[in-house]
């Protein structure tokens, strides 16, 4: 046990909610690292437990009582599953914090934007006296780029503006300088102009405060900009994970593949119909038995069938890298297939 | 804001005077359409001629209906002076006219009645809203367990229960059988406050149990819905305590629809509780409205209808003030 833990360590990370409907499988023994300074990129279609996943290790299923989460979360050397709900929420909101997708709806809409920043500052600074509370969110509201911070700190979330409202959000999650910093897609609802500028800021104040950085996303093209490592899921499972430039130049899954193919270029000619991944998302009460993605797989059928009947593992891609992916195809025949069918039409 | 208010204002006038030219309108014009003579109805079936025709002359009865609309909203404001020759009879502002049966002005047995009717609103207002409150709170927390279901049944039945029932079953109980209570009455609060709320304590009960029951199915949809909500995830993110996360951000928003609803339910039992005030006896403007009803006198009818309108106008134009300073997304002015 000489090896130190990283910063964050996931093992095994299992989520079910029992419901009226039957047992929701919202994510199947995902594991992930991830150190200071680094930023993590989780990418997968709606339902694809990325977003459960985070609020797993926000440990924000606690509070549902038909959740069920077993594995392991190790947050800088302690242990956060087994932990007491009053230690995580002490962790909550101090050492890990969380940006939501939609800021609007994520704010209270009775509270001012900054009376729920100083409550955030606050609840971890219990000796901290209101003035200094507000100085600090001030101070915050300044620093993500918001102008006149003094007046907008009395403004309610419906009176700013989509971007300034993502902006005072971002201030909320770092009033209390978190190291581990998870942003739940944090653009999706935002302009074209402004997501850029709200993925800049996320970057510079990433490496001011030095944290780690889980970035959740549907969006290709975020991770591509902002992320050290990438996890690709599916169905609740982690089907391919890598260094982001690895999984961008070298993708191994099929569905990373109609993931790429799906995403629009403008080195393209306009002409050129995107290709979608077909079918839809699985549902994750009643997973299709083998591979989670066999119907929508049009490799499906290769390697004798297996993929119809054995869960494929998360394993070396064959790369030579810290490169993984969960698929039966052979490592020569997905290099075979990838440069010759997919790379041509990418 | 003034602005707002001044035209809100003008709103409530208008309203209370389209509410009394319906029911002048009604309780003047239907008598003559049925052919039964109002003169008739305050002087008696057996009057001779004379007195009939005399009695027109100084209630006004033939005046064109213009006109007599014209004096009873001149009586409200500025009192009016009922005269047949030199029988004059002044009845000053704000007048309602004399009850058929009795004689007597109008304006104030119902302003001797009101508080009556207030006591018993508030104090049963209170109870309701409190608990109500607590018990659907309670419920939406605990979602789904024996405590939710047997507060929600216990709530549908006191929706569905009448209060002639619950009444005389809390009657029954706890005055005659138990002893425990003295039997409802109404003694004014400055008289003695003690037998004020001893006298008024099962009206109240029986009344907030109604309501209550609305309430509490009620904040229990709201709380569960209000729960669901992306802020309280962002609040239970932020590190506070579930009993913040509750009480702070969950009830701020989760008991504000509550807020209309009590504003035009209170309303409208100030206009009088007719059956509460039926069952347990108490002389309220609910009282008035019955006996009025019940003797075919128009006057006193007329009167409770316009304090009821004029309280549900009130109350209405008090919650849509409230609710500029309780939700900042409504924007007065």
């Amino acid at each position: 046990m000489s090896k130190e833990r990283p910063y964050l360590e996931v093992k095994d990370l299992t989520i079910r909610f029992e419901t009226d409907d039957g047992i929701v499988q919202a994510v199947s023994g995902s594991s992930f690292t991830l150190e200071k300074g680094q930023t993590l990129g989780i990418v997968g279609e709606s339902g694809s437990g990325k977003s459960v996943t985070s609020l797993g290790v926000l440990g924000l299923h606690r509070t549902r009582s038909n959740a069920k989460v077993t594995g392991e979360i190790w947050l800088d050397d302690e242990e956060l599953i087994t932990a007491t709900d009053e230690k995580v929420r002490l962790l909550r909101g101090g050492k890990m914090a969380m940006i939501f997708q939609d800021p609007l709806s994520a704010m209270h809409p009775y509270f001012t934007v900054g009376s729920q920043i100083v409550e955030a500052y606050r609840v971890h600074h219990p000796g901290v006296n209101k003035k200094v509370a507000r100085e600090r969110a001030i101070d915050m509201l300044a620093r993500v780029g918001i102008p006149q911070p003094e007046r907008r700190f009395h403004d309610y979330a419906h009176q700013f503006s989509g971007g300034m409202r993502q902006r005072a959000m971002i201030a909320m999650a770092l009033v209390n300088d978190p190291q581990l910093l998870i942003a739940d897609e944090p653009t999706t609802a935002l302009d074209v102009t402004v997501q850029a500028q709200i993925l800049d800021l996320i970057r510079d104040l990433q490496e001011e405060f030095g944290s780690a950085v889980i970035m959740i996303t549907h969006d290709l093209g975020v991770v591509a900009e902002l992320a050290d490592e990438v996890l690709v899921m599916y169905g609740g499972k982690i089907i391919e994970k890598g260094p982001a430039l690895d999984v961008f130049q070298q993708p191994q899954h099929p569905y990373t593949w109609g993931l790429l193919g799906s995403m629009p270029r403008l080195d393209r000619d306009v002409r050129d119909r995107l290709t979608p991944v077909k079918g839809t998302p699985p549902s994750l009460i009643n997973l299709p038995d083998g591979c989670a993605f066999h119907p929508r797989c049009p490799y499906a059928g290769r390697n004798g069938n297996r993929s119809f009947t054995d869960v494929p593992l998360l394993r070396d891609a064959g790369l030579g890298g810290p490169h993984l992916v969960a698929c039966h195809l052979p490592p020569e025949e997905r290099t075979k297939i990838f440069q010759q069918e997919v790379l041509p039409n990418l | 804001m003034v602005a707002y208010l001044i035209r809100r204002l003008i709103n409530a006038v208008v309203t209370l005077l389209v509410v009394t030219l319906v029911t002048f309108g009604v309780f003047f014009l239907v008598p003559k359409a049925t052919g039964s003579d109002p003169a008739l109805l305050y002087i008696g079936k057996q009057a001779d001629p004379v007195a009939v025709e005399g009695i027109r002359t100084k209630l006004g009865l033939n005046d064109p209906i213009i006109v007599q609309y014209w004096k009873f909203l001149k009586g409200i404001v500025a009192g009016r002076d009922y005269a047949n020759g030199p029988d004059i009879t002044h009845c000053s502002a704000p007048c309602l006219g004399y009850t058929f049966k009795t004689n007597q002005e109008v304006w104030p047995i119902l302003i001797h009645a009101l508080p009556v009717t207030v006591s018993l609103a508030i104090g049963a207002a209170i109870i309701w809203v409190l608990m109500g409150v607590i018990f659907g709170v309670i419920s939406a927390l605990r979602r789904g367990s024996i405590w939710d279901r047997s507060v929600m049944t216990i709530a549908l039945a006191g929706v569905s229960l009448p209060i002639y029932f619950t009444g005389l079953l809390a009657l029954t109980i706890f005055v005659y059988g138990l002893e425990w209570l003295p039997n409802a009455d109404y003694t004014p609060f400055f008289d003695n406050p003690v037998k004020w709320f001893t006298g008024l304590l099962m009206p109240w009960v029986t009344l907030a149990f109604l309501f209550a029951a609305t309430y509490a199915r009620l904040t229990r949809a709201n709380m569960l819905e209000t729960l669901g909500e992306d802020y309280i995830r962002t609040a239970r993110a932020k590190g506070l305590k579930e009993r913040t996360v509750i009480g702070k951000h969950g009830l701020r928003s989760g008991l504000t629809p509550l807020v209309t609803v009590f504003g035009l339910d209170l309303g409208a039992l100030l206009g009088g509780a007719i059956l509460t005030e039926a069952v347990f006896n108490l002389r309220g403007l609910g009282y008035w409205a019955l006996n009025g009803i019940r003797t075919n006198d128009l006057p006193t009818i007329l009167g409770v209808t316009l304090f009821a309108a004029f309280f549900i106008v009130i109350m209405n134009l008090i919650v849509d003030l409230l609710y500029g300073v309780i939700d900042p997304r409504v924007r007065l002015g």
